[in-house]
Order: structure tokens, then C-alpha cells, then sequence
């Protein structure tokens, strides 16, 4: 991994993160998270790869988004830097898209479908549910950051409406008093897993 | 994979077709000279979400317990169509078609039928009006009214070996054409009457006319895949059940207007429509049918995907060009047409996955006999999604023109639980709502428009009498509010300010003068927007207030839903000579809304402090609570007077 000099700042330190708040513009901060963290190194791979190809960037930001997560403001900023497109244009796109997320997801991502046909099937029921059991209002994710919450576009299950998914797994037919039941299955996991960890 | 030797004429073509014949005839159910059985487990979206894949690796493992893996062979295929009853597997050449198998199932699966030979009945479809169980896919009455050409390899083939698309002819279209020249193809897709599938229903080969004219290189063909319409997923289905055939139909359209490069846009939230894809690419290349020199020819075409990541805006094709160029997927306005300036400003021709993949079938079975399908100007067969409050959900293929009763009622079965027929939804967000007096309607491009509504990509919704119309209308130009772009203000603004308006009238506060207001609205949206997102969004407010004005006045006028679906509308009461004063419903009240003394009925509800949560409803062991919104509480009208103030005061003009 090669350190990142000033001289590679083809817009000036200042042009490139705008978005950021004062104290993370600081060069010498990024070059730590740049250089030690395994995680950019990943993503240098996927930048090597498509940085000289036009049009790769949704691309690129969802394989970030693999390795992180989320994208958070310096991946943006890194991403920007290193394909040499300005960073409001990067942040243009990850804020157009629903599926890039700019916020740490829960553990475990609760997708309700709010396709029409879940919908006329009580989606809206299974999602309201959803959210007070959660004890979410406005926000998507947990307080103790086990389920993150959200509406999904039609994922094509139709036969089995109302449809939620659970990180990979389709969970259909739902009606609103199963919810307790499919949460408990996810936090008795993570129990047990987090028991293993223990002994 | 056993792709082996290269492709490099229909010679070749020919031999790996002989090659796979045998096993695609023994799936067809045809008796053959081997002594094999094929078990075809769907690996469709469906029924892999209802768990066909545990189904298959258990059944992998018990043809391996019972020493049977030379015998039977577990093929993967693409959807059936009758997802209602998914997961589906396939015996074949039995021909026993069961449905519903769950993991449990397969130990009898595997010791009854594959070693003993017998059926399992109970796995077999059944009827569900008559009783009758059927043996055979053909029997069912869901299959009875379709015609499968285009999902012909859906359910067939292993989408994962190009090999069986091969034994299917494939790649013979792409073989033949590449002697003739690019004029004579496109006049037969234009002959053929092949018009766009992804709602427009822009004539095709006019298309791919224009980008052929066009003097500048490079040329582009791009596959789109965006299927965002909540409630369909042809699109899907077809690229995971027959990928090659969108990879043919995208290389004659390539060769026909002059393009070496292509490219797929599809959804992120399709992983494996996307797996798929890409094994076919791979596949493609490595036969030589796709590439440099494809069949020893000077033609030279290549295909890559690009990922979309959630914006329905992005079907719309000037959009789904930016989104393609890694950018915001915004609109732009129309001319120039992608077809004369389009990816990184050069000829683009963007087509729908079903019509591309219709592409190698005209050129199969010739123009001539495709116009003989469908009607003189919807020519060909439509597939449809079929879903929401009715017996079958799934997919089907029909010839266009079939009417909507058949399609609901033969193939779809009618509608859930008894009730009765209210209305279907088609053409997703941009469609609009059909009564039941036009359920005789042939569907067509041009015959939907007339009364409304349109095609779109072939999302059907059926609705029953429990769906509030005005609730529906108030849910799509949600949806509609929520993905527009934001570029133009007529949309942007004013798909918001119709939203408020609904939203007014779902929860009783709208006045008379909303509804006429919410109709200007609709038409300024319509006139006025820049992408086909925006012109079409106000079209199912526009429907419902066409075929169901009494149920926007019921809201306003009466402030009460029919169909009891709007909360704020609903008001529960006690029926008293049910009631036997149990104190069940007081129990299970929340807010302590309701109050009585045992054994001296009836209780009563307080509807000032009822929030509508409906728990004494499902309680009450009589049923003597009833759901009804004819009575409007004073409170609830004061609190509504208040609002239309607020709201007249915050900018909304009314005609008031």
C-alpha cells in the first residue's frame, strides 16, 4: 500500500472534502485510516481495477459498500480522490440511490416488501408491528444495534405476500403476530453465539 | 461446466444440440432410450425464497444414501410460473408434476416414486374448487389458457449450462441472420410487429432503424433490466430462467444496427438474476458466441453488466443512460433519443428484457408466423405477474389480446377466500385501476390506454372488495413521491402536494373542493413533467376517480371507507344483541376505551378514546364488534376543521 502524498491531489486538499466536518479533513487522520486499516486496502484492489474505466463508479461504491458497510464520509472522500472525480459528485450518487446507506446498519437487516401486492396483503400491518415490537419510531435501526429496518421494493416473492426478509432469508406469509416469534430465532442466535464466545 | 469445444459454425451449433437432445427430450416427457430420471427442482426467486434450495440438496443426499446418483439426476431450472404453490418439482419423463415439497417431503419422494415407482398423491396439485388432483403440469387448469413460447425454456432447461439452450435452438437465430444484412433484420422485426415490452410499446425494429442510420461509432445495445414496478417480476424470471435468450436477442440487435459493445442494466436487488447473467456471459465467451468473431464471421460483440442500485427512475431510458455512466439517474429531455445519442452520446438502442428475449423467436419461427399471434397491432404473446388477492399467484404468458377475464379467472383462478372482484391494478405505478365492467377488455397496448390505464411491463394486481381504492391511489403516488427524481418541480412538488392531498382524504379531513383541486393537480403533473416517472404518476389517482368517484365521496363527503381500510375512518362499535357482556373487549382495550359491567350487556366504546387498533374486534368471542364509519364523532370534525384551516393557510390554494 502506498502512502498518499499531497502531490496526487489533483484538486487541492481544500477542493476535495468539502463535506467534511473540520476535524476529519485533517490529511495526517485519513493517511492513518488509509494506510492501517485492512479495509482500504480491500477497496485499493476494486479502485485498481476500475479507476481507469469511465462509468465505473456506482460499481465501485457498491463494493465499498460490501467491505464497509456503509458509507460513511471518508470512504466517499477516498473514493472521490482516488478515481479523480469530484467528492459532491461521489456524495451525489451515493445520496441518489436507496441502496447505498450512509449510516451503520443493525447486525441484522429487516427488509419488509412494500411491493403492491404485499401491500394489499397487510405489509403496512407486518411493518407497523415490525416497528413497535423494535420500539423504532423514526429511526431505522435499534437502539442496541441488533435490527436495522426498512422498506423494500418488490422482491418478487408475490406468492408468498406480505414478504420480509431477514439479512438473506425470505420469511412469507406473514400476519402480524409471527414477527415475535422470526425476531426471537435472530436474538436467540446471537445469544448463543456471544455464550460460545464467553466459555 | 462442460462447456468444451469452441462454436465457430451452425455445424458446431448443431452438434452440441444433437449432443443435449436426448436429456431435453426425456424432459419434455418424451420416452427415450435411457433409463434415466430427472428430478427439475425450481430454483426460481419464489421458490427459493419458500426454500427449494434445502428441498434440492436433501435430495441430493438422499440419491446419494440410496446409491442412486447415476439414475436420477437433480436438474436446477428456472421458474414454472405457478409460484403460488412453490416450491415445484418435476419428474420427468413420468411427467408428475408436485407442488409444495418441502424438505420433509423428500425422503417419501425419494423412496416412493424414484425407487417404487408409485406417485405421491398428496403432492399433487389439487384443484381447489373441484378436488381433482392432476398428475401433469398440462392438466392444471392455471396452464390451460397460456402459451408459452417465450417462457418455453423456463422450467426446462438448466439456465446454467448454455449446452441445453443450444438443444433448445438456441443461438441458431443469431447463426442464421449473420448471412443476411443488417436491413433485411431490421425489416423483419419491423414486419414482425415486435413492439417494446417494458410499457411504452415503441415499435421495435423503428428502434433499432434509427440507431442503424446513425453515422457515428461506436453503437451501443443496452438490455434493460430495471424492473422496479412493485408486483412484477417477468423480467426476473425470464433472466434467470433463460438468460441466453436475452444475450441472443441483444447480439442480432447488435449486429443489425452496427454495435460491438453491449450492456445489461439490471437491479442490485436481484442477486440471482445477476448470477445467472453473468455464469451465461462467461459461457458465451468461452463457445466463442460472443466476443471477437462470433461464428467465423467479422462480427464482433460483447456483453457487461451494470449494477443499478435502487431508483425506479432508472427504467426510464434517458435516466437509466446517466445511471449507466455512473452518474445520478436523472431524466433529460427527449429528442435527442437514446437511439440517436445515448451512452457517452453515441447511438444507444435500449430494450426491454421480454423483448429482446422475443428476438431470437422471431427470427426462429419467422415474422410471419409472429404476426400470426396476439392481435394486428399487439402482435406476439405478453408475460404477465400475476398477484395480490388472488388463488394463483405467478407468472404467465398469454397471447396479447386475451381478456382480463380469462387471465383472473381461468389461469389466475379467481379470487381469494370467496370474495368479490373489485379491480386490477396493470402497468404498476403508471397503470391505473380496471373495473369489473371492463374485465371483457382484450389486453392490448391500445385497448388499455382507452380506458386509462396501460401496460406497463406486465405487473397485474388484482384487488378485492377489502381495498380501498382511494387507499391504493394514496399508496402509488406515495411511491411515486418517494422515487421521483427531484429534477423537474412538476413532479417533484407536485406528486408531493397530491400526496397530501390523499392523505387529507384518508384520514377524513379532505373537503369537497380536494377532489377537484387533487384532478387539476393530476392534469398539470401529467402535461407537464420531463421523464414518462412523472407523466404517468397521476394515472392511478386519475383511474380510481374515474371508475371509483363514490368511494372518494364516500371518504369526503361521509368520511367513511367501504371498504374499511383507512384507520382514521373506522369507527367500532358494540352490536348490543351480541353482546353478552363477557368483558373480553374491555380486557384487551389498551387505552381503557371501553366500559360496561359484567353480565349486564352491552359494553360500550368510547370513541374519543378508541385508537382504532381493532384488538376488541378479534377478541370478541360473539362477534359482536363491528367495524363501520358512518358516524363522525364531533371531536374528529372539529380536529378536521382545524386542519383544512392549517392547511389553507400554509399555501395550498383550493377553489374555495
Amino acid at each position: 500500500m502506498k502512502v498518499t502524498t499531497k502531490q496526487e491531489y489533483p484538486h487541492g486538499e481544500q477542493g476535495i472534502v468539502p463535506l467534511m466536518p473540520e476535524a476529519e479533513t485533517r490529511p495526517e487522520k485519513r493517511e492513518t485510516v488509509d494506510t492501517k486499516d485492512h479495509r482500504y486496502r480491500e477497496l485499493d484492489k476494486v479502485l485498481d481495477r476500475y479507476r481507469g474505466e469511465k462509468g465505473e463508479l456506482i460499481r465501485v461504491l457498491h463494493s465499498a459498500q460490501k467491505i464497509f458497510g456503509y458509507l460513511p464520509q471518508e470512504v466517499q472522500a477516498y473514493v472521490a480522490l482516488k478515481m479523480d472525480i469530484p467528492v459532491s459528485e461521489v456524495n451525489g450518487v451515493v445520496t441518489f440511490y436507496t441502496l447505498f446507506v450512509t449510516e451503520p446498519k443493525g447486525k441484522h437487516t429487516v427488509s419488509v416488501c412494500m411491493g403492491t401486492a404485499c401491500y394489499v396483503k397487510g405489509a403496512q400491518d407486518v411493518m407497523d408491528k415490525l416497528k413497535e415490537e423494535l420500539k423504532l419510531d423514526a429511526r431505522e435501526t435499534t437502539a442496541d444495534g441488533m435490527f436495522t429496518v426498512r422498506s423494500t421494493r418488490c422482491i418478487g416473492a408475490c406468492g408468498m405476500a406480505p414478504v420480509m426478509t431477514v439479512d438473506e432469508e425470505v420469511h412469507g406469509k406473514l400476519n402480524a403476530d409471527d414477527l415475535t416469534g422470526i425476531l426471537k430465532i435472530y436474538q436467540e442466535q446471537d445469544a448463543g453465539e456471544k455464550h460460545d464466545q464467553i466459555h | 461446466m462442460q462447456v468444451k469445444s469452441m462454436i465457430k459454425s451452425i455445424k458446431d451449433l448443431e452438434a452440441a444440440k444433437e449432443k443435449y437432445q436426448p436429456s431435453i427430450q426425456l424432459r419434455l416427457g418424451k420416452a427415450s432410450q435411457q433409463s434415466q430420471t430427472h428430478v427439475l427442482v425450481c430454483s426460481g426467486t419464489a421458490c427459493t425464497s419458500s426454500a427449494s434450495q434445502a428441498v434440492r440438496e436433501e435430495l441430493l443426499h438422499q440419491l446419494q444414501k440410496h446409491n442412486l446418483e447415476e439414475r436420477v439426476k437433480v436438474i436446477k431450472t428456472g421458474c414454472f410460473g405457478f409460484c403460488q404453490r412453490g416450491p415445484i418439482v418435476v419428474v420427468q419423463p413420468d411427467n408428475v408434476f408436485y407442488c409444495q415439497v418441502e424438505r420433509k417431503d423428500v425422503n417419501k419422494l425419494v423412496e416412493k416414486h424414484l425407487i417404487g415407482g408409485q406417485i405421491v398423491e398428496e403432492l399433487l396439485f389439487q384443484e381447489p374448487d373441484t378436488g381433482e388432483r392432476h398428475q401433469k403440469m398440462e392438466e392444471i387448469r392455471f396452464f390451460h389458457n397460456q402459451q408459452r413460447v417465450l417462457l418455453q425454456n423456463c422450467g426446462l432447461i438448466n439456465p446454467e449450462d448454455i449446452n441445453e439452450y443450444i438443444a433448445r435452438d438456441g443461438y441458431f437465430a443469431l447463426a442464421g441472420i449473420l448471412n443476411q444484412q443488417p436491413e433485411e433484420v431490421i425489416d423483419q422485426v419491423i414486419k414482425s410487429g415486435l413492439r417494446g415490452r417494458g410499457g411504452g410499446g415503441f415499435p421495435t425494429g423503428r428502434k433499432w432503424d434509427i440507431a442503424s442510420r446513425q453515422e457515428v461509432t461506436p453503437k451501443y445495445v443496452i438490455c434493460n433490466a430495471d424492473e422496479g414496478d412493485p408486483g412484477a417480476f417477468m423480467d426476473r424470471s425470464i433472466l434467470e430462467g433463460d438468460p441466453h435468450a436475452v444475450l441472443e436477442g441483444m447480439a442480432i440487435a447488435a449486429y443489425a444496427i452496427g454495435a460491438s459493445q453491449g450492456y445489461i442494466y439490471v437491479r442490485a436487488e436481484y442477486p440471482i438474476a445477476v448470477d445467472r447473467l453473468e455464469v451465461a456471459i462467461r459461457q458465451a465467451r468461452e463457445v466463442g458466441l460472443l466476443s471477437h468473431n462470433i461464428l467465423e464471421t467479422d462480427f464482433s460483440f460483447d456483453i457487461g453488466i451494470k449494477l443499478g442500485a435502487g431508483a425506479f427512475v432508472c427504467g426510464e431510458e434517458t435516466a437509466l443512460l446517466h445511471s449507466a455512466m455512473g452518474a445520478r439517474g436523472e431524466p433529460r429531455p427527449r429528442p435527442p433519443y437514446p437511439a440517436q445519442e445515448g451512452l457517452w452520446s453515441k447511438p444507444t438502442i435500449i430494450n426491454n428484457v421480454e423483448t429482446l428475449a422475443n428476438v431470437p423467436l422471431i427470427f426462429r419461427k419467422g415474422w410471419e408466423w409472429y404476426t400470426g399471434q396476439g392481435v394486428a397491432t399487439s402482435t406476439g404473446t405478453k408475460v404477465f405477474s400475476l398477484a395480490g388477492k388472488i388463488n394463483n399467484t405467478g407468472l404467465i404468458e398469454v397471447p396479447m389480446g386475451t381478456s382480463l377475464r380469462t387471465i383472473i379467472f381461468d389461469i389466475g383462478g379467481g379470487i381469494q377466500g370467496g370474495h368479490r372482484f373489485k379491480a386490477v391494478q396493470t402497468g404498476g405505478p403508471s397503470g391505473g385501476c380496471i373495473p369489473e365492467e371492463h374485465l371483457d377488455r382484450p389486453v392490448d397496448y391500445d385497448s388499455l390506454k382507452e380506458i386509462g390505464s396501460m401496460m406497463g411491463s406486465g405487473g397485474l394486481i388484482v384487488m378485492d372488495d377489502r381495498d380501498c381504492m382511494v387507499d391504493i391511489a394514496r399508496f402509488y403516488i406515495e411511491f411515486a413521491q418517494d422515487e421521483s427524481c427531484g429534477r423537474c418541480t412538476p413532479c417533484r412538488v407536485g406528486t408531493k402536494r397530491l400526496l397530501e392531498i390523499l392523505q387529507r382524504i384518508t384520514k377524513g379531513q379532505a373537503e369537497m373542493e380536494d377532489l377537484e383541486l387533487m384532478e387539476e393537480l393530476a392534469y398539470d403533473i401529467r402535461d407537464a413533467s420531463l421523464c414518462g416517472l412523472g407523466q404517468t404518476a397521476p394515472n392511478p389517482v386519475l383511474s380510481t376517480l374515474r371508475y371509483f368517484r363514490e368511494e372518494y365521496l364516500a371518504h369526503i363527503r361521509d368520511k367513511h371507507c367501504p371498504a374499511g381500510v383507512c384507520k382514521e375512518l373506522l369507527h367500532y362499535q358494540v352490536v348490543e344483541e351480541k353482546c353478552i357482556a363477557c368483558g373480553i373487549c374491555a380486557k384487551a382495550c389498551g387505552v381503557n376505551a371501553i366500559t360496561g359491567e359484567k353480565k349486564k350487556p352491552p359494553y360500550k366504546i368510547d370513541p374519543e378514546k378508541c385508537v382504532r387498533c381493532g384488538a376488541c374486534l378479534a377478541k370478541c368471542p360473539k362477534e359482536a364488534i363491528i367495524r363501520g364509519g358512518l358516524q363522525v364523532p364531533a371531536a374528529a370534525a372539529a380536529v378536521q376543521e382545524g386542519v383544512t384551516k392549517h392547511a389553507r393557510s400554509a399555501g395550498i390554494y383550493t377553489n374555495a
